[in-house]
């Protein structure tokens, strides 16, 4: 039996009472969408808010819609089922809808939303564990803790980010809209990430993410997730894979770009996989054959840690082979790359 | 402490709780129905599954200050809704487990059979991978799913008239069958 340190629930129903509660508040309180992250989290003594603000009475941040010149707009507390089954996102960002598909299993993907799936804490198998555990081990650096017990002598956490749309979104080139004291912000996805397992986000506490803003895309974009884990439902990803490939009237590709999770404290870029793809028709032998030189850059570029399940030489073994397996399944036009 | 106005298997309930309990708890420790399992008490396993609005959640992760104002069902409350509805006895779903002795020790049952009365309500006839996606949420330490599944697909076939295959006759399917011989 797990129980929760106490708190207080607060269910403002506008998003300026949401704002007003978490200046009052300040670190004491903090956010609650679907609980799904948070809940554990608190279970756990990682974090201890004294007041918990939910979202789920504010109407305008959930569902998805049109956004004008074929940008569509996902509410942050859209959650991750019907994010997978919306029409829209499946035609415009099939790669997004596959990715909150293969999140958890069926309960956690109704309750757990596209806000919070982008703003989940990074994970460690030092760290996901209860106070009890953390303090028989002795804590680290990331909550209680001066060192850390997977980089011996390491200064900073390398605790894994691990959420799946966060691949998807950064190849769609998403914009995200936060509000806060300051008013709106909007901001690539590609900006939100600093490379720290202890806090790898740039989203201060008294801000809301409120929408996730994708532009549009032609006839020609192909996507497609690829996830690597042992048991489905259960485990997070011990490699996420998310490419995107464009394609002009005759097939030939125009731009791609494939983004790794799982491996580090953010989620990585493959670096040249533009460059490598452009121009290759999206079949046959030569195809394969820029796919198989994106993924050894993968490869190379892939350095899994110690601190989640799955041994991490395997994990880094899956790395090629998931790239190049989602590569072709977003020529097929087919997806996701899954295997449980 | 806060009291809490919830609407549990279609009655009315007010009850004080601790502000910051989870569902699963009022469920059990204030309600007394202990049919939602605490098994991992962390999101894993599905043992505590109810029905939110008609849809499989987890109570252990679900705070029970956020469920007012939304129907919550339990296993408890399958047969008295079956009933009103003008069946008798117990939910299909469960009259299928039954007969079906898709149980051992039973602790994932609850779970189960209300992800599986869930996906019944949304699609009355599933097919078998529809099935076993819907319950992937939900661990079996016992029993190896085979008549788990084929308890759900016995209800399906009851309800859309088809004959169903006799229980414990189905072997499992998918990619773990062998390729069909050359001839
Ligand atoms: C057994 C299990 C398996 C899981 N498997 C996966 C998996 O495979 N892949 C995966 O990606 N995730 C997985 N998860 C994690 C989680 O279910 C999802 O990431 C989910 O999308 C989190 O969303 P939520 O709405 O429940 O977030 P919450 O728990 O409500 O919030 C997460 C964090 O974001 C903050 N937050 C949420 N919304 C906002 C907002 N709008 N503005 C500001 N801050 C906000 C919260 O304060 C909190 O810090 C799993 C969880 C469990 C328990
Ligand atoms: S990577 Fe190190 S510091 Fe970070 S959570 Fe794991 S053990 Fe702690
Ligand atoms: S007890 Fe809720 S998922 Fe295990
Ligand atoms: S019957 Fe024992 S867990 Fe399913």
């Amino acid at each position: 039996m797990l129980r929760l340190p106490k708190f207080e629930v607060r269910t403002p129903e506008s998003l300026d009472a949401a704002l007003a509660l978490l200046a009052e508040f300040g670190p004491d309180a903090r956010v609650i969408a679907g609980g799904t992250d948070l809940v554990p989290n608190m279970k756990h003594e990682l974090v201890t808010p004294r007041i918990v603000v939910s979202l789920a009475r504010i109407p305008e941040l959930r569902g998805v819609g049109d956004a004008g010149a074929g940008w569509l707009r996902l509410g942050a507390m859209t959650s991750l089922a019907d994010v997978a089954a919306d029409a829209r996102v499946r035609a415009q960002a099939p790669a997004l809808a596959q990715a909150a598909g293969l999140v958890a299993g069926p309960q956690l993907r109704t309750m757990g939303t596209l806000g919070g799936n982008v703003l989940l804490d990074t994970r460690c198998q030092w760290y996901n564990q209860t106070y009890f555990w953390r303090e028989a081990l002795g804590f680290c650096l990331k909550k209680d803790g001066t060192l850390c017990h997977v980089v011996e002598g390491g200064s900073k956490c390398v605790a894994a980010a691990s959420n799946d749309t966060a691949p998807a979104l950064m190849t769609l080139r998403a914009e995200l809209v936060f509000v806060g004291p300051q008013g709106r912000r909007v901001t690539p996805i590609d900006d939100l990430w600093l490379a720290d397992g202890a806090a790898n986000k740039k989203c201060a506490s008294d801000e809301l993410l409120v929408e996730v803003r994708l532009p549009p895309t032609g006839p020609g974009h192909r996507g497609a997730y690829g996830k690597l884990r042992e048991r489905a439902s259960i485990d997070f990803p011990l490699l996420g894979v998310a490419t995107r490939i464009e394609l002009d009237a005759r097939g030939t590709i125009t731009d791609a770009d494939v983004v790794l999770t799982a491996l580090q404290a953010r989620p990585v870029r493959v670096k040249r996989a533009a460059e490598l793809l452009l121009g290759v028709r999206a079949e046959g032998d030569a195809f394969l054959a820029a796919a198989r030189a994106v993924a050894d850059q993968a490869h190379r570029q892939a350095h899994p840690m110690p601190n989640i399940p799955g041994d991490a030489e395997w994990r880094r073994a899956m790395v090629p082979v998931y790239v190049r397996r989602t590569l072709e399944a977003a020529a097929r036009g087919a997806g996701p790359v899954h295997a449980v | 402490m806060r009291v809490l106005h919830l609407l549990i298997n279609g009655d009315r309930v007010t009850v004080a709780a601790p502000e910051h309990w989870t569902l699963l708890e009022v469920l059990r420790y204030e309600l007394g129905l202990t049919g939602s399992k605490q098994g991992c008490d962390k999101g894993d396993c599905g043992a505590c599954t109810v029905l939110v609005d008609g849809k499989p959640v987890l109570a252990c992760l679900t705070l029970a200050a956020l469920c007012e104002e939304r129907a919550v069902t339990t296993i408890e409350g399958l047969l008295p809704a079956h009933v009103k509805s003008g069946g008798s006895g117990p939910d299909p779903v469960q009259a299928a487990f039954d007969e079906c002795g898709a149980l051992q020790c039973g602790f994932c049952q609850p779970g189960m059979m209300l992800s599986a009365r869930a996906l019944l309500d949304r699609n009355a006839c599933p097919t078998r991978t529809e099935i076993q996606d819907a319950l992937a949420g939900n661990l079996c330490r016992c029993t190896g799913y085979t008549q788990i599944v084929e308890a759900v697909e016995l209800a399906v076939a009851k309800h859309c008239g088809v004959a169903p295959r006799r229980p414990g006759s189905a072997r499992p399917r998918g990619r773990s069958r062998p390729p069909p011989r050359r001839a």
